[in-house]
């Protein structure tokens, strides 16, 4: 299941959905608003998104790692919208039958997300904003 | 002869043109390489950006793609998701 969302992510509903009888091992990855970078505070995060590229371009990834680790279900939840301190930005959940291929697939999924997924993160600090990775 | 053709921005691209959409003239034929080149000339805050991809209809292209009116056409400036 994959999802782009300006709501909250409802982790107690995602987590009910990864669980089966067959799954021994769920491995859950969230990225959450921390309140600095490099030292500096930050108030808040704004992210943005081109809805169907981002959706599609997760969908590739959920799919590669299916090819790769034998998952039995799977969940990625990406927040869109100004977050706050402490919120969770993205959800990521993945039920293997055995660790190993849940731990695996879990950082495949984040580690590539963040590398060609269609979203934009500002942070807003106290004294200015600056979007995450686009100047050398 | 010229085509308009409609580029969608997104994050740092939309605040430094101030627009979420531009419309630029190409020829017939036109690659994605001449479509940055023309928005690099008409906007050239845009090459303080790190890196800037293209895509077409929701994926990637490549700089030798070519464009069309029809197509959806979105500037990707380097992605910062997660």
């Amino acid at each position: 299941m994959i999802s782009l969302t300006s709501d909250p992510i409802d982790v107690a509903s995602a987590l009910t959905y990864l669980q089966s009888d067959q799954a021994g091992a769920l491995d859950l990855f969230l990225g959450v608003v921390r309140d600095n970078t490099q030292e500096r505070p930050v108030d808040r995060l704004e992210y943005e998104a081109y809805d169907r590229m981002a959706i599609s371009e997760m969908q590739k990834i959920a799919d590669e790692a299916h090819r790769r680790w034998p998952i039995l279900r799977y969940t990625i939840i990406h927040r869109k919208g100004v977050l706050a301190i402490g919120e969770t930005a993205i959800f990521i959940g993945v039920a293997t039958a055995h660790r190993a291929d849940a731990f695996d697939a879990c950082r495949f999924m984040i580690d590539t997300i963040k590398q060609t997924v269609p979203i934009w993160k500002k942070e807003v600090f106290t004294d200015g904003e600056v979007w995450v990775n686009a100047h050398p | 002869m010229n085509t308009p053709v409609s580029v969608l921005l997104f994050g740092i691209t939309r605040d430094l043109t101030g627009q979420s959409a531009v419309s630029v003239p190409v020829s017939e034929g036109a690659r994605v390489s001449d479509l940055l080149d023309q928005l690099y000339q008409e906007y050239p805050k845009l090459s303080g950006i790190r890196s800037l991809l293209v895509a077409v209809n929701g994926e990637y292209a490549e700089v030798d793609q070519v464009l069309t009116s029809k197509d959806e056409i979105a500037l990707i400036p380097p992605v910062s998701g997660g």
